[in-house]
């Protein structure tokens, strides 16, 4: 399943069409830039990463591009139509789906589907089709009569999916739809939005899974509300600058803190039970980071130079723009 | 463009949601009635057995039979009689007693020399309101009883006492006037409070983004969760009325066809409201509290239900004019009462569908203000 997922990655999307254009957006709320003036754009039938810490302004560009907020300056164009004058058709053209989960969870399953095919404008036979095939796809063929709200997450999160995508859109935006989901869930998740980019539906998504990041054809790295990168994940990869040390140690936490601000030593950060360790020359760096180890009073079980993973340069990058936003 | 196919699916999730609710099912089916038969029973300016002292000096048939047309009217109760005025201010202060009649000496001899006899009623002013009713009715009773003396030949024909006659409500029966009033105070906090939890639970629960997401009309929002209610308050005044009419034996004389469209009017606007307040707070808690400070005390206080209109002073009387219970009470109780037509309740339906206009266009206006926040 994997290597599906970082093969599809790489692959060009096959119509060059532009589904969205973004110019110089902006949204400010009161004296706070939310979002400061982010251009990009994404073609149809692309897989399009929004990839930044929290705060950065991700779900407010989402919220711009689907309509739901207005612009403070700055122009969207979304499927052929501007976001701030035809809010209202533009619904009808994208599927969205927010952050936090919002069906109804006090309507079954079967009551669920049926409401949005109702908002979405699909009648008859075709409810019928896109009902069943919603209803295959999220694995609740058996479930209609459940309550929403007592199912799984993961459950949800692809009913969510299906609900957003009755109408066969076009453009699917998708608010971090995996957070709070069990990794087999996540994988689930994504075999659906590949289906779904495979049919042709561009679709943005935004994340903080570094793994998912990979399966996107592109990603717009954001933080502060700025754009700080925008690429393929081999092409943000390779904006690496700094070598990249692994190490593992007895006390990963107490070894951060003991290479933080020694001469030499950009950034060191846990990387799972591992240390990542930025040094400005990998030249006698293994020398250094013995020293800043022993002086620390840690041990150094093994320590090698690696290829940089994206969440390394993505920290890197978020690092040298000066750390995360406050909020 | 509007649709049907939108409007309906918003109305038929509302309704769902609403009767897998147990609190605005309860809120809905059970209130009403309750309310209704609570208040019915609680307020009641009729006033019955007054206890009354008696204090007779004259100690004759004629003073005899006074007493006797007093206790004989069902309204008052002789429970002391006293051999001195020594205890009477006793009597009052630990309001034993709500009144004092004394019949002073001399009051049979003075009837008989045809001249003005008067006796002495004290009434515990304390309790104004009773003090007062005691006061009429003990008025018209010994004015009643003079006038036979009179007949009877016993005395000389003394002024032309006005005759009073009572019109709608002959018996003056004050639940025949609570009743129909009780029907809009109950139908203003109940609309509103059903229609406050709508919008906020939408906010609270994160469905509303989603539902932001799709192409949905915010008209076809605020009229979709409008209908499902808007049948629930029409069941709840046909149940309101047929109870007022069953358990208190209200007459409806009027047009139930006009009742109905008057009420559709009235619950539009109180129903619009609701969701206005909805809309604005965002909080369940919040908005349940406000939609019931802000309909049960003016329709309680300021629409004609316990305090007369006219006799309140000029501020609060502008104040009156836009509490829509204020049209509604006129309305219903025109319609139960007198059997008023539309030619003379065409004021009040106009107010109303200004209301509904009101509500509905703030509900509206806030709930698209709210998204684009």
């Amino acid at each position: 399943m994997s290597t599906r997922h970082e093969a599809a990655a790489g692959v060009p999307p096959r119509n060059a069409g532009t589904a969205i254009e973004v110019r110089e957006l902006v949204r400010r709320f009161g004296a706070f830039t939310a979002v400061d003036g982010v251009s990009f754009r994404v073609a149809a039938g692309e897989i399009y990463g929004f990839l930044g810490p929290n705060g950065a302004g991700k779900t407010t560009t989402l919220k711009m591009l689907t309509g739901l907020l207005r612009p403070t300056a700055g122009h969207a164009i979304v499927a052929g139509l501007d976001v701030a004058r035809d809010a209202l058709a533009l619904r009808a053209r994208i599927g969205y789906m927010s952050q936090k989960f919002s069906l109804y969870g006090d309507l079954t399953v079967a009551e669920n589907l049926e409401l949005f095919a109702g908002l979405y404008g699909v009648q008859g036979e075709r409810r019928r089709e896109r009902t069943a095939w919603a209803l295959r796809m999220a694995g609740l063929e058996r479930g209609t009569e459940r309550l929403t709200g007592e199912l799984p997450l993961g459950w949800k999160q692809r009913l969510a999916l299906g609900c957003a995508v009755l109408h066969e859109p076009p453009l699917l935006f998708l608010d971090e739809p995996t957070s709070g989901v069990d990794p087999v869930a996540r994988r689930a998740f994504w075999d659906l939005i590949y289906e779904l980019a495979a049919q042709g539906t561009t679709v943005l998504v935004s994340t903080h899974y570094m793994e998912e990041a990979e399966y996107c054809h592109r990603l717009l790295l954001m933080n502060r509300g700025r754009v700080i990168a925008e690429g393929s994940p081999g092409e943000i990869r390779a904006l690496a600058t700094e070598p990249i040390f692994a190490l593992r140690t007895d006390d990963a936490a107490r070894a951060v803190a003991g290479l933080r601000d020694r001469p030499g030593i950009v950034e060191a950060a846990m990387f799972g039970r591992a240390v990542h360790i930025a040094v400005a020359d990998a030249h006698g760096a293994e020398a250094r980071i013995g020293d800043a180890l022993a002086a620390a009073g840690r041990s150094c079980d093994h320590l090698e130079q690696i290829t940089p993973s994206l969440e390394d340069v993505f920290v890197s990058l978020v690092r040298r723009e000066g750390g995360a936003g406050a909020r | 463009m509007l649709s049907a196919t939108r409007l309906l699916a918003i109305a038929r999730k509302e309704a769902i949601q609403l009767r897998r609710d147990p609190r605005s099912m309860a809120l809905a089916f059970a209130l009403p009635l309750l309310l209704l038969i609570f208040f019915g029973y609680a307020i009641t300016w009729d006033i019955k057995d007054l206890r009354l002292a008696v204090r007779d000096e004259d100690g004759t048939r004629h003073s005899r039979e006074l007493v006797a047309a007093l206790t004989g009217s069902g309204y008052f109760e002789v429970v002391a009689r006293l051999d001195s005025r020594a205890g009477i201010d006793d009597l009052l202060q630990h309001g034993t007693v709500n009144g004092v009649l004394v019949i002073p000496r001399g009051f049979s001899r003075d009837l008989a020399a045809a001249r003005p006899a008067p006796v002495q009623l004290l009434l515990d002013g304390s309790d104004a309101n009773t003090a007062t009713i005691a006061l009429n009715y003990a008025d018209a009773i010994v004015a009643r009883w003079s006038a036979d003396v009179v007949l009877q030949g016993r005395a000389r024909p003394g002024l032309l006492a006005a005759e009073s006659r009572v019109w709608y409500n002959p018996t003056l029966e004050s639940r025949h006037m609570i009743v129909p009033g009780l029907i809009a105070v109950i139908m203003s906090i109940i609309a509103a409070m059903l229609t406050a939890l709508t919008i906020a639970r939408e906010w609270e629960r994160g469905t509303m983004e989603q539902l932001a997401a799709t192409p949905v009309h915010r008209l076809e929002v605020v009229f979709g969760k409008l209908l499902p209610y808007l049948a629930i308050g029409f069941f709840d005044v046909a149940v309101t009325t047929v109870a007022g009419m069953l358990i208190f034996g209200v007459p409806l004389r009027g047009s139930v066809l006009l009742l109905a469209g008057m009420t559709l009017l009235f619950l539009v606007g109180a129903l619009g409201l609701g969701i206005f307040i909805s809309a604005a707070l965002r909080s369940q808690l919040l908005a349940t509290q406000v939609a019931l400070v802000a309909t049960y005390l003016p329709a309680l206080l300021l629409s004609g239900f316990l305090f007369d209109i006219a006799s309140m002073p000029p501020a609060l009387r502008a104040v009156s004019q836009i509490v829509p219970a204020r049209y509604y009470i006129t309305v219903t109780r025109g319609i139960f009462l007198k059997g008023t037509g539309v030619e003379q309740l065409w004021a009040q339906g106009l107010s109303m569908i200004l209301f509904a206009i009101i509500g509905l266009g703030a509900a509206t206006l806030f709930f698209r203000k709210r998204i684009a926040a």
